[in-house]
């Protein structure tokens, strides 16, 4: 038996986590958190595919001032967080991760440029583990943009934490050649009045599944969660996010859009929410929107909310799944704009707004450039 | 040179009781610098001839023609028919999340131009378009009609309607939820429009109101989808005084 630890969560949505492997029997699709996914195309990583090093390399750019530094699986740093696997791939990958990336950013420090941590797949025939740790010290601030990239079968970890104050952005930018098969979990840990903003890009991979979770160590702290993603003909693109109100006063904003073309493209959103007993005064909303291109397109989206508690400021969510709006394609040619141009224009601003608020200026035009690279294969090609 | 020429227009839509004939049998013609009112209670078909102009999918012509300056028109995709002279203002403009008014305006005036307009000029153009229907130029930032109050709508698309400067514009309701002052606003657009080359003018409204701003040569009474009377403008003062109901219990 590893350690027993219990995530204790009371949400009935979410299992209890622990690092023994036991605990997590192979997952036979009938499972609540894997009813969704195309269990086959992940190329045994839920049940006993074996890890091997070598095939995803991770290089590190990063800012000045900002540490890091590549250690032993066995460091302290690891656990962190609060991260504890809540399914069998993570713990998998918990367990066969020979080494930890540790992105630091030091107290006070607010660096110039985003650190980019990228992992670079060089083939997807075996699979491979990761584990990330990023600690954005006492009022530090920072932006981290976790790059995947080429081909790979990758299961990781990451880890946040924020310490009290401190302000971070993580981008985590799932940009994989067609074949890769991607399951990330990350969580964090807000820090008081620390302020988050945790961004999920997903374009390629033939099967992406992103768990992204955080809870607060203390009041006041704020998680703004941002995605977006462009499923294509048999893309398996899926992300579950779970924000756990565990201080008062604390707020989560999630706002997650996608874009589904060619037959077989499958696009899945979990959004839960918990506000537990001691989250008084929180606030938070949640939000999913699906613009369905083509035929043959299937995005499921699932928004939960848990209250506990009703002295809180506000709690909403929102999701809406829709094909082009005809109307405003009426609108734009009747003023004489052809229609794949209106198609391009409707599609643009349908994630124009997001990728505003994503607000790292290095990645807006790489993201307008993937939205129109992905638009030529289909929309407009079609017509 | 324009004249949009509308001969025995029938029109349908679909019910869940299957097709409905809106428009049966639409005859009307509109020569270059005519401006033509048309006038009818709710429900008479003035909006369904607007959209079956413009080429709107929800409105299948089940027979007759319309032509601008002897082209077929209905053989025309939506925005062949704008790029060919057409303009609709909307009684209700449609909202566009994320697309800028700059950039749609440029986008639309570089599609009906077949060019790019000149940028140093252009931005000039939009600005006093805007000015000129007492629009803050701070709208050009911001996403198409969203957010809008109804008289802002309105105002845009008149906007829209002098930069785009089409042969004929056909005005569906645009008067309707306008106060007095943006009325006016709204009618000098309309008349500085008119006063830009021969223009044709289709004006589409319930009430006889706008016309004391805009002064239409003929006047169609409009009722159960086809013309009831026409006349010129004297015919409004007629509605004016007494309502449509001459024309309505005629037609039942």
């Amino acid at each position: 038996m590893g350690q027993e630890v219990s995530l204790d969560v009371s949400s009935h949505l979410h299992p209890a986590g622990s690092f023994d492997l036991a605990d997590h029997p192979v997952p036979t699709g009938m499972e609540e958190i894997w009813r969704f996914t195309p269990l086959k195309r992940l190329r045994g990583l839920h049940d006993s595919a074996p890890f091997v090093d070598g095939a995803v390399a991770v290089k590190v750019e990063a800012s000045p001032d900002v540490v890091v530094e590549h250690l032993a699986a066995d460091a302290a740093v690891r656990g962190i967080s609060g991260l504890v696997p809540t399914d069998r791939i993570s713990a998998r990958a918990w367990d066969a991760a020979t080494g930890v990336t540790v992105v630091r950013i030091p107290t006070e420090v607010v660096a110039a440029g985003p650190t980019v941590v990228r992992h670079i797949g060089s083939g997807s025939d075996t699979a491979s583990a990761a584990h990330t740790v990023i600690v954005a010290e006492k009022f530090s601030r920072a932006t981290v943009v976790l790059d995947f990239e080429g081909s790979a079968t990758l299961a990781d970890n990451v880890e946040i934490l924020l310490d009290d104050g401190a302000e971070l952005t993580v981008v985590s930018l799932q940009d994989w050649a067609d074949d890769a098969v991607h399951q990330s979990t990350q969580h964090a840990r807000v820090g008081r009045d620390a302020t988050l903003k945790h961004v999920s890009v997903s374009f390629g991979g033939d099967l992406v599944r992103h768990d992204a979770t955080a809870e607060f160590s203390g009041p006041g702290g704020s998680v703004e969660m941002l995605g977006m993603y462009f499923a294509d003909e048999g893309q398996h693109i899926e992300h579950r996010l779970f924000v756990d109100h565990t201080a008062p006063r604390t707020k989560s904003n999630v706002v997650y859009k996608g874009a589904l073309q060619g037959q077989g493209a499958h696009t899945v959103w979990i959004g839960n929410v918990l506000i537990r007993k001691i989250a008084e005064g929180i606030e938070t909303y949640e939000e999913n929107r699906n613009l369905v291109l083509t035929d043959g397109c299937r995005a499921d989206s699932v928004p939960n909310l848990e209250i506990e508690t009703g002295e809180i400021e506000g709690a909403g969510h929102a999701s809406a799944t829709g094909r082009f709006d005809d109307e405003q394609l009426f609108y734009l040619r009747s003023r004489g704009i052809e229609e794949f141009e209106a198609r391009r224009l409707v599609v643009h601003g349908f994630f124009h707004d997001l990728i505003r608020r994503i607000g790292v200026e290095s990645l807006e035009s790489k993201l307008a450039e993937t939205v129109e690279a992905e638009l030529s294969k289909n929309v407009l090609k079609a017509l | 040179m324009a004249t949009l020429e509308i001969k025995d227009l029938h029109v349908s839509v679909d019910t869940e009781d299957g097709p409905k004939e809106i428009l049966k049998g639409v005859n009307l013609t509109i020569r270059d610098g005519e401006t033509h009112a048309i006038m009818g209670p709710n429900g008479s078909g003035k909006s369904t001839l607007a959209y079956s102009i413009a080429g709107h999918p929800k409105y299948h012509v089940t027979s007759g023609s319309v032509t601008l300056d002897g082209i077929d028109v209905l053989a025309m995709t939506v925005d062949e028919r704008a790029r060919a002279g057409l303009f609709l203002a909307m009684q209700y403009p449609v909202e566009v999340p994320g697309v800028s008014v700059t950039n749609f305006l440029r986008t639309a005036k570089t599609a009906i131009d077949g060019e790019a307009p000149k940028l140093r000029t252009w931005v000039k153009e939009v600005n006093a378009a805007m000015d000129r229907v007492k629009m803050d130029t701070a709208f050009a930032t911001r996403n198409v009609n969203e957010g809008f109050s109804g008289g802002e709508k309105k105002r845009h698309e008149i906007v829209q309607l002098e930069l785009l400067d089409p042969k004929v514009a056909v005005l569906d309701e645009t008067d309707s939820g306008l106060d007095i002052d943006a009325l006016k606003i709204v009618s000098e657009g309309v008349n500085r429009f008119k006063q830009n080359g021969d223009k044709g003018v289709l004006l589409i409204t319930h009430y006889t109101r706008i016309l004391r701003y805009i002064t239409p040569d003929f006047v169609h009474v409009f009722v159960n989808g086809q013309v009831a009377e026409e006349g010129g403008p004297e015919l409004a003062d007629e509605l004016e005084a007494n309502g449509y109901d001459r024309f309505v219990s005629a037609a039942v």
